[in-house]
């Protein structure tokens, strides 16, 4: 599983008090039209507002009840407005974190990069903020690299904890699939000539302060699509709240405006509304906190939208290093015998291969190295009686010479080879050992001592503890695992079987995987990838979610919309999740709000009605206390629902992998129905304090 | 209610839903011009019309021009049938001398005939001449369901196909419908009709006399034809004022089953026809489904309210067993009344077998609520379907969310541009019905068409215009519609109920067949199962109880509480 930063408390108390103060900054008119459900609340708020200082000058002893609605109406505004500010609070810190990073530095641009004249080393000193596409700078050890960039020469240890929160440096240079630099970060050792390929100001920092802050916030295409479905909603309601008053005069009742104006803001979807951008930038804010920084909320919507997951084996389905299995002795040796060879023979091997192999003897048989350390003194030291043969590309084989006996372990084909070739003794069982290793997608290893075959070692790529568990998970949410590996088609489809994906993409070229992605993408399928190489750049462009990682190259991190900080690929399944959390908070607060009119319309219609009808008290199944207080308990509801679902909003509906019609069915029974029912209980309890405190 | 009535209503439902299946198949075969039993009679005769009107049979249009080929061909209908009616003194086919009908009732009769609505603001029978109805009014009770089908079907092809810039060609869908669908189905009822005892004749009047010696005129005329599509259609413009529950459009209990049949088949067809053309009849399937459930719910609503019976008559003597018969035929009796009056409603007819006027509040209270909901159970010709999808895209869109994707229905993604249109077709509604009836509550010349004082006539004035923008055209009578301003304000209802709605319809057709279809998995949304049949219900009842509610308190519902409070006005 992922690291994960601890999430801001939702009551954490500095936050809420700049979300107190931001919440007023945001009644600015300009600011709140771009929310239209709660700009048309602050339009009725300030008439109603306007109709209490009537009220209260003239003396009409309907002052309390107007002053009342107005109150509980600006309250609307602000508790919106607060639960917005509350999500922006939780990003900024991490926002002030990163600008910190972000000093004066002062950058050694090369007067001639190219070397041309003889000005080539000649440094000149500039702003950062100075410098231009192209450029080439100098780093040294202890300054802090000033813009984004390319190495085009030298090597250098990095401290890359501004960004990664990681302090263990990492090593960059130029050349290959390590020579992106970041502006900020900072050179602990040696040199670097950088190529400057981001402008001041659009660096990699600086959009990730953008990003968190939601500065440059756009709506993402969903929430443009839920908003002008809040929109028509408003105009509906309004058309409603408008007609309402000849229907009603015709039927012989006088309405106040004020009255009106209270049962349009409880119909408008104030509370989806009110909490819409709030659940963006919560969405933002979590995949943040998973270290991922999404460069637009565009991508964490095509997270959830994901159908096909592309996965790198190596590092995310297997631990990336083939590890020992089982010994498989041949002729007459026993298994005992040929594990004590091999741990022998790799002993000198500090390859994770070979301390797989020592490990699993040690298992096994209890084989220790302290047991072998008696035979002969310290591995690798002069001693005559034990010779370390390191492994070597030509002889594919390496071993120990020790007492005399030659113990070697290597490619079969090798160890064949080495002790006598065709004419070598072979047990009539080793070969059949063999090809059950190649079978199954295993590689074998054979083991000799001098010219005696002892058996083969099964080498294996292991299969992550739990992955295939969260393939089915997968499964059940209707997402394709697909593994992308380099190894043939025979080990391949082993490997794929063992951790449950779906399909595979053996012996995989970047042409590969890109072909791939368009062959899913034209059967109507999203994809999300990750990927770090340069090679890999066109295929995570072409995905519809393509995770970059930060140790990648800079056209990795450009190509991607998705940047993991802490590179571990396995996120690309917590990203999905997210995403689809996203979407599914959307959905249920929306269901939830127009489920809650219903309730609104049995406290409100009855009141307003029933001095014109009095039989339509029947329809006050509530039973509220008289008119006025049964109209200020809905808006006092309307009002309260926002910052009771504030919580839900910023941590997000749980989501469950479970097919979608389950999915469906649990949210819209709770969402759905519960909208229904909740308002019921919630405006009766209001109704009961507003009579107790004789409020109306 | 009575067991033997809940059978009819179930026998009557059971003979529409066991021929609405097959006749679905059969109206995609025709609408997608694969051959048919009728193709050797009906190519040539399709052949030559293209030639006449300069068709290309082949070539497709994109949506604004399918839309523009049916804007267009309404207007020239409008034109036709207003210069109709205006000259009918002059032309033949007119042996009662009729005048040539007045501007503002030919205006609002006009609409009327070319948006499917029927409302009628005249008596048929002492109004239009033969010619009127048969050239003017007939003619467009096949065309204008006609024009509800070729819409149906620009919006079924969006979603059957990907990435598609056209929808089809509107004169080949519109020829298609006529000749294959309506005419051979208009036929054998229209016979069926006279066999039961529906006139059928070019005679004017007759003069009768009664018993009593006094003089009656017994106007006939071409009835049986007219009655075949207005049913088959869902047009619902009488022959006679009185419609079906008059004895010449609707003679026994056998031709009302038969009427009831013609008025629903047809637009629940076209729902199978939309299974059958996304390849998945189960999506069909779930429309029909919650249809069904709209419409038997309204119906036995209706019934229950109905067989009632009404305590105000009760107290006054009147025998309360056989229900509330106030205004109903003796020979449909309740059962068969309630549920005419929720499928002339479900669908887009407006045909009547009894006066919605003189039904209980919870009775009245059913055909208006259906009409308020656009009539989509099953909903008009065509229209259904349309009206329906656009519900289903608004469910899918709030509830979709909830399984963690973007929404998305039969693969096509529902994005913003797809919101809007959604949101503009559903607006025309609150707009057209609410904006008109608080209009008319404010003026004096709208207060004294009313019938009656109180809640009930606030019904009148809500249920004309849900009736005219809903093009139903049943009548609520008991409101004179024909003023210079109900027969303006009613037209241009009936106008937008039609146009204002199906242009949004044919964009959002447009933007949805451009769409790549996306491949469907566990993870994705449900739409056919009966989990989504009840969402959808859900989200119908909510939608349209939130834009209504206070209306509909303050007409038939508390009518209801001071019908049994016993208060009259």
């Amino acid at each position: 599983m992922s690291k994960q930063h601890p999430a801001a408390g939702l009551m954490d108390w500095p936050i809420l008090k700049g979300a107190a103060r931001d919440a007023f900054i945001k009644l600015d008119p300009r600011r709140l039209a771009k929310n239209p459900v709660i700009f048309v609340t602050e339009v009725v708020s300030v008439v109603v507002t306007g109709f209490f200082i009537r009220d209260a000058l003239g003396h009409t002893g309907a002052a309390g009840f107007t002053g009342q609605i107005a109150a509980w109406l600006w309250f609307t505004v602000l508790f919106a407005n607060f639960a917005e500010a509350v999500a922006e609070g939780r990003g900024k810190a991490q926002a002030d974190a990163l600008r910190r990073t972000r000093t004066e530095t002062l950058a050694k641009r090369l007067i001639d990069p190219l070397g041309k004249s003889d000005m080539k080393h000649v440094i000149q000193g500039v702003s950062a903020i100075d410098l231009k596409i192209g450029d080439v700078v100098l780093v040294e050890a202890g300054d802090i690299i000033p813009c984004d960039g390319d190495i085009v020469e030298g090597v250098a240890s990095v401290n890359e904890s501004a960004i990664t929160g990681e302090s263990a440096p990492v090593i960059r240079e130029s050349g290959g699939d390590r020579s992106a630099v970041t502006g900020g970060t900072t050179v602990l050792s040696d040199w670097i000539k950088v190529r400057v390929t981001a402008e001041p100001g659009s660096t990699f920092i600086d959009r990730m302060i953008a990003l968190v802050e939601g500065a440059q916030r756009q709506k993402t295409p969903n929430e443009l699509a839920l908003s002008i479905l809040l929109s028509g909603l408003t105009i509906i309601f309004l058309i409603v709240c408008v007609t309402l008053w000849p229907l009603a005069a015709y039927s012989g009742a006088t309405l106040s405006v004020s009255v009106l104006i209270a049962l349009l803001v409880c119909l408008i979807p104030t509370t989806i509304g009110g909490l819409l951008s709030a659940i963006g930038i919560a969405g933002m804010d979590r995949l943040i906190r998973f270290n991922v920084i999404a460069t637009s909320g565009r991508a964490v919507e095509a997270a959830g939208d994901v159908d096909t997951l592309l996965l790198d084996k190596t590092g995310t389905i297997t631990f990336g290093n083939r590890m020992a299995d089982e010994f498989i002795p041949v002729g007459d040796v026993v298994e005992r015998e040929l594990a004590e060879a091999v741990s022998l023979a790799s002993l000198g091997d500090e390859t994770p291969e070979g301390r797989s192999i020592v490990a699993l003897a040690q298992m096994r048989y209890d084989i220790r190295a302290p047991a072998l350390q008696a035979a002969g003194g310290v591995v690798g030291s002069a001693n005559a009686a034990m010779t370390v043969v390191p492994f070597s590309a030509q002889t594919r084989i390496s071993g120990l010479d020790i007492d005399g006996r030659a113990l070697r372990k290597g490619a079969v084909d090798a160890v064949i080879a080495r002790i006598g070739g065709a004419g070598a003794k072979i047990p009539y069982d080793f070969r059949g050992a063999v090809e059950r290793i190649s079978r199954s997608g295993g590689t074998p290893l054979a083991v000799a001592e001098n010219d005696r075959l002892l058996g083969v070692v099964y080498l294996k790529d292991i299969v992550k503890p739990g992955i295939k568990e969260r393939f089915a998970a997968l499964r059940a949410m209707g997402i394709k695992t697909v593994m992308v590996t380099g190894d043939n088609p025979i080990t391949a489809a082993a490997i794929a079987g063992e951790a449950g994906v779906d399909d595979f993409i053996a012996q995989a070229t970047p042409e590969d995987k890109l072909a791939y992605i368009r062959k899913e993408q034209q059967g109507g399928r999203l994809i999300a990838m990750c990927g770090d190489g340069s090679n890999d750049a066109p295929a995570l462009a072409q995905a519809d979610v393509g995770v970059a990682m930060q140790t990648g190259t800079q056209a990795a991190r450009e190509a991607g919309n998705m940047v993991d900080l802490d590179s571990d690929p396995t996120k690309l399944i917590e990203i999905v999740a997210i995403g689809k959390q996203l979407l599914m908070t959307r959905g249920a607060l929306t269901t939830f709000s127009i489920a809650n009119d219903v309730a609104k319309y049995f406290a409100i219609i009855p009141a307003l009605f029933v001095a014109a009808y009095p039989e339509l008290d029947a329809m006050n199944v509530m039973r509220l206390a008289s008119s006025q207080s049964a109209i200020l308990s809905a808006v006092i509801f309307n009002a309260l629902i926002i910052v009771a679902l504030i919580p839900l909003a910023l941590r997000g509906v749980r989501y469950r992998p479970v097919g979608a019609a389950a999915l469906l069915q649990r949210n819209l029974f709770i969402y759905g129905v519960g909208g229904l029912m909740a308002p019921f209980v919630g405006i009766k309890l209001i109704d009961l304090a507003v009579r107790a405190l004789h409020l109306a | 209610m009575s067991i033997v009535g809940v059978i009819q209503i179930a026998v009557t439902l059971l003979l529409v839903f066991a021929t609405a299946a097959p006749l679905g198949g059969y109206v995609f075969r025709v609408m997608e011009g694969e051959r048919t039993l009728l193709s050797a009679i009906g190519r040539p005769v399709e052949r030559a019309f293209y030639r006449l009107a300069g068709v290309e049979e082949g070539r497709e249009q994109s949506w604004v021009a399918y839309a523009m080929s049916m804007l267009a061909f309404g207007v020239a209908g409008f034109l036709s049938l207003y210069v109709l009616q205006r000259l009918q003194n002059v032309l033949p086919l007119n042996p009662q001398g009729f005048d040539g009908v007045a501007p503002d009732l030919a205006f609002n009769t006009s609409l009327s005939f070319i948006t499917n609505t029927n409302w009628q603001n005249y008596s048929g029978e002492t109004t239009m001449s033969h010619l009127t109805q048969m050239l003017g009014l007939t003619v467009h009770n096949f065309l204008s369901a006609a024009t509800g089908l070729a819409t149906a079907f620009a919006l079924i092809r969006a979603f059957s196909r990907a990435e598609s810039k056209t929808l089809g060609n509107f004169w080949v869908d519109m020829t298609r419908a006529t000749l294959y669908l309506l005419l051979p189905m208009a036929a054998p009822v229209s016979l069926a009709l006279v066999a039961l005892g529906v006139p059928q004749t070019l005679q004017g009047a007759l003069d009768a006399s009664t018993l009593e010696g006094a003089k009656q005129i017994i106007s006939i005329g071409p009835v049986a034809s007219q009655e075949a599509i207005k049913q088959l259609g869902t047009n619902g413009g009488g022959f006679f004022n009185a419609n079906s529950a008059h004895p010449f459009e609707n003679p026994s209990a056998w031709s009302n089953i038969l009427e009831i049949w013609a008025l629903l088949v047809i637009p629940f067809a076209t729902v199978f026809a939309f299974g059958r053309a996304v390849l998945d009849q189960r999506q069909g399937r779930a429309i029909a489904i919650a249809m069904s459930i709209v419409l038997a719910a309204g119906v036995f609503a209706a019934y229950w309210a109905e067989a009632a019976g009404n305590p105000l008559l009760t107290e006054i003597g009147v025998d309360p067993a056989p229900g509330n018969m106030e205004g109903k035929e003796m020979r449909f009796g309740v059962a068969m009344t309630a549920l005419f009056a929720a499928a002339t409603t479900g669908t887009s007819t407006g045909a009547v077998n009894a006066m919605h006027d003189s039904f209980t509040p919870i009775g009245g209270l059913v055909p208006l609520f259906n009409m308020l909901l656009g009539c989509i159970s099953p909903g008009g010709v065509g229209a259904g379907l349309y009206g329906s999808l656009i519900l289903v895209v608004i469910a899918v869109f709030v509830a979709g969310l909830m399984v963690g994707r973007t929404p998305e229905y039969l693969g096509k993604k529902i994005e913003a541009r797809e919101m809007k249109l959604a949101m503009l077709a559903i607006l025309v509604y609150p707009l057209t019905v609410l904006g008109f009836s608080a209009a008319s509550l404010m003026l004096k010349t709208g207060l004294d068409s009313l019938g009656n004082a109180g809640p009930h006539g606030l019904s009148e004035i809500i249920y004309a215009f849900a009736s005219t923008t809903a093009n139903n055209g049943s009548a609520f009578a008991g409101l004179n519609g024909n003023t210079q301003w109900f027969n303006a304000t009613l037209g241009v209802a009936m106008f937008l109920g039609r146009f204002a709605y199906v242009v949004p319809v044919l964009a959002l057709a447009g933007s949805f067949a451009g769409k790549k279809k996306i491949s469907a998995s566990s993870g994705t949304f449900p739409t056919h199962g009966l989990l989504f049949v009840g969402l959808l219900l859900g989200v119908i009842v909510v939608l349209y109880l939130l834009q209504y509610f206070p209306a509909l308190a303050l007409g038939p519902v508390v009518e209801h509480f001071l019908m049994q409070a016993g208060k009259t006005f």
